[in-house]
């Protein structure tokens, strides 16, 4: 994190031309790349905006709260010599932002000298530390399956309608850090909450806010909003400014810092509708061919560093557009996050909370956050043979749809009854269940003594000896 | 040594333009503005450059100067890089947060390889020795046990008139003198190679030796040749990265160039902090002590991932002109090809597909073409293969990178996220893969192993297909419609797919294969299939065969047997002997 400095300072009157929130600004002379502008209207109201590119004698700026109102002789721009900071300080967390950065809790200004760039800076991969420490959710189909690990950044893909806040607030809530079975949790490490909000509902916001309020975390929270009817391209600044605060308390206050964002998918589309008024060559479905870059530029800034105790675990929430995860909002995220909890329909509609459709779930840090000396010795084969458990159960519900279930073997019938008994006492969970790894590991036991002993084949013979509780005689 | 040949007028993202000197090459190295940031020159027009920036250029501005480097983009080769880490333009990164902390600031400049550092070389030639390019000059040792064969630039030729004597060098000291027509020139370890230019050798050899990763899928059923090229295609979450990580461990190759291009951060750190701690079997020495990893992560300017294929591939080029046999893991070139299309649309150029390049296949048959197991120039022989992994976008395989890859490549290891799904890994699909190097590496197999491998594979394949026609039958009508023949072909499969396609890279015994061990699990698999078969055919019901224990037996055998006690293989197949003895004598009266 760089520190300001200020240089430039000159001010230009009169645009060249304004196109939606894009205007090109003529006649400034050394006026830098990715640079802050203050722009002033005919009434003299200010607002700010950002250098997306410069050329001989002209800059084009980007105008953060859209162009509406401004006139090409009546607005002046004063390029402020900087790129875009904003202050921090761990006074900040009990507070409330605009998508910018600006306190809009009616409280001052954070009182800090600090001010960090919100576009940060690469990690050096060699200056991480690989995350090894879980937490435990008390969710099962997170903490059983797909394993959460501090200095991770595992996204929820959802889709409208599901309840996604909820399972985020649930973990925010329970989230604590776990130990190996039986072992008491630390105390006295500081934990920071940061949400960035992008484009959802006040209502939505409205929920994370009373639900911080009802577990007393609010004190520990602080909150970037960008509602739905606030100017579309602040939503490209949200996360990155509510990500410098996280770096700020993570690397520089040894806080365990949890980042939830939500909704990167508007986001997408915030970024989308800049691209398409700069005339840039589209790649899939409209999006710019640097949204890969750009998401990992927020989504990279998570993970931990030698030289801090803190960290930065990252939830971001995407509503898939049609619930498709190819879309390229979700796909793309996939590819840069490690893993993805997926929501499903049809489990919502069967009543089942979360509705986690373990299948296309996975965590990939999982394996280094668990077993042996972390959770308990056999948990990744556990988890493995419920996956490929469930898994076979979806061939077994699909030939039975086909010839029927009284016309399946003995054992595929078995599979029909684990995978009911999966989804209903493994996967359900009510909203304040707060299930400790022993208990989600015990229920897994006895989901799989459903099944014959010959069928778990990941797990190895000593461990079905110990917890196999089913009455299966063979072998 | 640098001199201004121009002033910026244009900035958008990685791409600058500036306008000035008119002797400016194309691809020529420049440093931009004050702070020196690397770039290189892509387009020439009139008095007019194009540049692209391999660091972050916000805060520049126009007017800023270029200077000109009349170099073009190149690594520095010698002792040293073996253990090194790099970013996507040969930056070591340990040195970047020695001086600038955790976070990759801009500017930084630092000797790609230490200038310090002091290496036991011995001379291999002598004064009046005629020597032409690529000859070894001697030996440093890189490490405990890695000779570092030091070889004359390719392009250089003539008479040696000094040698250093057997000592401790820097890579800057001279260690020969020649004589090139007239004048007299100085060799040091040190060589510097434009990474655009592959390095030259005499000629192409055939590629008939596998390349051994003890992975099962791939080298039993495709496997890639040394010298040969293979591309992994998956959506995320199929598990690229994990079979890239097992090859990376487990190959037997003598040196291994891991890129990292537009990856995770965590994964390169988890490779940093795995690899000190894992022993290479063959040469019971650290991992790392092989390994050269390039990290571009998807976070570092978009420009530098573009030039990191390039440097890991001159990396691996030199080292192969030693001698040594050398694998190159790519992760991902779709990162690769999307910074391509980045740098292109800034500049505005007419799309193809998806709104990348038109000259996308060109730069990726460049790129798969530098593999080949070749004849070097100094007479040695040796090798460079490719795996390259391809992340197509929603796991669709129409998409342009993997269709164009498929041209350059004869090895496709395709991931499928149903496998993942139902954590089965490496979740290789045996059906959408295929090698064509599978004729070429048969007599290898048939002299190592001593056994029909070829034909084993072969029959193996067919069981597998024979399995995906009736498992279309089961969907429509249930498994009991089959008659017993056919259901005993479906418990072989399971037994293939579970027993051998099936491995777990995190478990100790399963996690490498000797090849013995392979072929010694596909055959006990056949001759439980022969085995069986016999007996169904005699009208023994499959639910006999189903509930035998020792299916349960080979199928944990992968994980039970060690590769050095393959002797329990022999027990497990006693254990069919018995079993299906039983049940051959009761049907067979």
């Amino acid at each position: 994190m760089s520190d300001v400095t200020v240089r430039g300072g000159q001010e230009v009157h009169g645009v060249g031309r304004i196109e939606g929130p894009i205007m090109i600004v003529e006649g400034g002379t050394g006026v830098s790349y990715d640079e802050v502008v203050e722009i002033k209207d005919a009434r003299g109201k200010l607002r700010r905006g950002r250098v997306l590119e410069v050329g001989e004698g002209f800059a084009v700026v980007q105008v953060f709260a859209g162009s509406t109102g401004l006139s090409i002789d009546g607005t002046s721009v004063r390029f402020l010599g900087t790129t875009l900071h904003i202050p921090v300080a761990e006074e900040m967390l009990g507070r409330i932002f605009d998508g910018l950065g600006t306190p809009i809790d009616g409280g001052p200004e954070p009182l800090t000298d600090r001010y960090a760039d919100v576009n940060g800076q690469p990690i050096n991969p060699t200056a991480r530390i690989y995350p090894r420490d879980y937490i435990q959710t008390g969710i099962s189909t997170i903490d059983g399956v797909n394993t959460l690990l501090r200095g991770q950044k595992l996204p929820l893909f959802s889709g409208a309608g599901m309840p996604h806040d909820q399972l985020a607030a649930q973990i925010v809530r329970q989230a604590t850090l776990g130990k190996e079975a039986g072992a008491p949790a630390t105390e006295g490490e500081e934990f920071a909450i940061v949400f960035a909000a992008m484009g959802v509902k006040n209502d939505v916001a409205d929920y994370f806010r009373r639900s911080f309020t009802e577990s007393g975390a609010l004190t520990r929270v602080a909150m970037f909003l960008n509602l739905a009817d606030d100017p579309p391209v602040e939503r490209i600044v949200t996360p990155r400014a509510a990500l410098t605060l996280a770096e700020y308390l993570a690397y520089e206050r040894d806080m365990h810092v949890l980042v939830v964002l939500t909704d990167m998918t508007n986001y997408g589309e915030a970024l989308r509708q800049i691209s398409n008024v700069r005339g840039e060559v589209p790649s899939r479905k409209g999006y710019p061919g640097y949204l890969y870059s750009d998401l990992a530029s927020m989504y990279e800034r998570t993970g931990r560093i030698r030289t801090s105790k803190g960290s930065i675990t990252q939830i971001p929430i995407l509503t898939m557009p049609n619930d498709d995860i190819t879309h390229p909002m979700p796909d793309l995220t996939g590819y840069i996050t490690e893993g993805q909890i997926v929501l499903g329909r049809e489990l919502n509609f069967a009543g089942i909370y979360p509705p986690v459709t373990v299948l296309p779930s996975l965590s990939r840090l999982m394996k280094d956050g668990i077993g042996k000396g972390r959770t308990r010795d056999d948990h990744p084969r556990w988890g493995a043979q419920l996956y490929a458990a469930y898994a076979r159960t979806q061939d077994v519900r699909a030939l039975a749809s086909v010839i029927g279930e009284e016309e399946l073997s003995e054992v595929d019938q078995k599979y029909l009854k684990f995978g009911r008994a999966f989804e209903r006492e493994f996967v359900n969970q009510s909203f304040t269940e707060n299930r400790s790894i022993e208990r989600t590991l015990e229920i897994g036991w006895k989901l799989l003594s459903i099944l014959p002993k010959k069928e778990l084949t990941r797990v190895n013979l000593d461990e079905i000896e110990k917890y196999y509780q089913g009455d299966d005689a063979t072998n | 040594m640098s001199e201004e040949v121009g002033k910026i007028t244009w900035i958008s993202g990685p791409v600058v333009r500036a306008r000035g000197s008119r002797h400016v090459g194309m691809l020529e190295l420049v440093e931009v503005g004050e702070d020196h940031l690397v770039g290189e020159v892509i387009g020439l027009k009139g008095d007019q450059m194009t540049i692209q920036v391999y660091e972050e250029t916000a805060g520049m501005q126009t007017g800023a100067p270029i200077y000109g480097t009349g170099l073009p983009l190149s690594v520095e080769l010698g002792p040293g890089l073996i253990q090194s880490i790099y970013d996507g333009v040969q930056r070591p990164l340990p040195l970047i947060e020695e001086a600038m902390g955790s976070f990759i600031n801009r500017g930084a400049r630092f000797d790609p390889i230490s200038r310090e550092k002091k290496w036991k070389y011995t001379p291999k030639v002598k004064v009046g020795d005629e020597v032409t390019g690529g000859a070894i000059l001697g030996v440093a040792m890189e490490t405990d046990t890695f000779e570092h064969r030091v070889m004359l630039n390719p392009d250089d030729s003539g008479t040696i008139t000094w040698v250093a004597e057997a000592g401790e060098y820097t890579v800057n000291d001279p260690i020969a003198k020649l004589k090139m027509g007239k004048e007299e020139k100085t060799v040091t370890m040190l060589q510097r190679w434009p990474v655009r230019r592959a390095r030259p050798f005499v000629n192409r050899r055939g590629a008939n030796i596998p390349l051994i990763t003890g992975q099962r899928i791939l080298d039993t059923f495709f496997p890639v040749a040394k010298g040969g090229a293979a591309g992994i295609p998956g959506p995320f979450g199929s598990g690229k990265t994990v079979t890239q990580h097992s090859i990376a461990k487990w190959a037997d190759a003598e040196v291994i160039v891991y890129i990292g291009c537009g990856e995770r951060g965590n994964e390169m750190t988890e490779v940093l902090q795995e690899f000190p701690h894992l022993i290479d079997p063959r040469s019971g020495r650290p991992l790392m002590e092989r390994t050269v990893l390039i990290a571009n992560t998807s976070n570092m300017p978009v420009a530098a991932r573009e030039a990191s294929i390039y440097t890991g591939i001159t990396i691996a080029e030199y080292y192969r002109d030693m001698g040594y046999h050398v694998a190159l893991m790519a992760d991902s070139t779709s990162r690769w090809a999307e910074a391509l299309r980045e740098v292109s649309g800034r500049l505005e150029e007419m799309p193809a597909e998806e709104g990348y390049p038109a000259y996308l296949a060109g730069r990726l048959a460049e790129f798969y073409e530098r593999a080949g197991y070749v004849n070097n120039l100094n007479g040695s022989q040796g090798s460079v293969s490719i795996v390259g992994a391809v992340s197509p976008p929603g796991g669709d395989f129409s998409e342009p990178v993997t269709q164009h890859t498929k041209r350059f490549i004869r090895c496709f290891w395709a991931l499928d996220k149903s496998l993942a799904s139902a954590r089965h890994f490496p979740a290789i699909n045996w059906l959408d893969s295929y090698s064509e190097y599978v004729g070429d590496v048969a007599d290898w197999w048939q002299e190592k192993v001593g056994k029909d491998w070829l034909g084993m594979r072969n029959r193996a394949m067919e069981l597998l297909s024979e399995e995906s026609r009736l498992s279309q039958i089961v969907k429509l009508v249930g498994p009991d419609a089959l008659p017993f023949t056919e259901r005993m072909v479906l418990e072989t499969t399971r037994l293939i797919r579970e027993g051998i396609l099936q491995q777990n890279a995190t478990e100790a015994v399963d996690a490498y294969s000797s090849i013995e061990k392979q072929i010694g699990l596909l055959e006990l698999v056949l001759y439980f299939h022969d085995r069986g078969m016999a007996i169904v055919k005699r009208g023994a019901p499959i639910s006999l065969i189903h509930d035998l224990p020792v299916v349960d037996a080979i199928i944990r055998a992968k994980s039970t047997v060690p590769n050095e006690e393959l002797s329990k293989l022999d027990d497990i197949r006693k254990q069919v002997d018995e079993q299906m003895g039983q049940l051959d004598a009761e049907y067979r009266s």
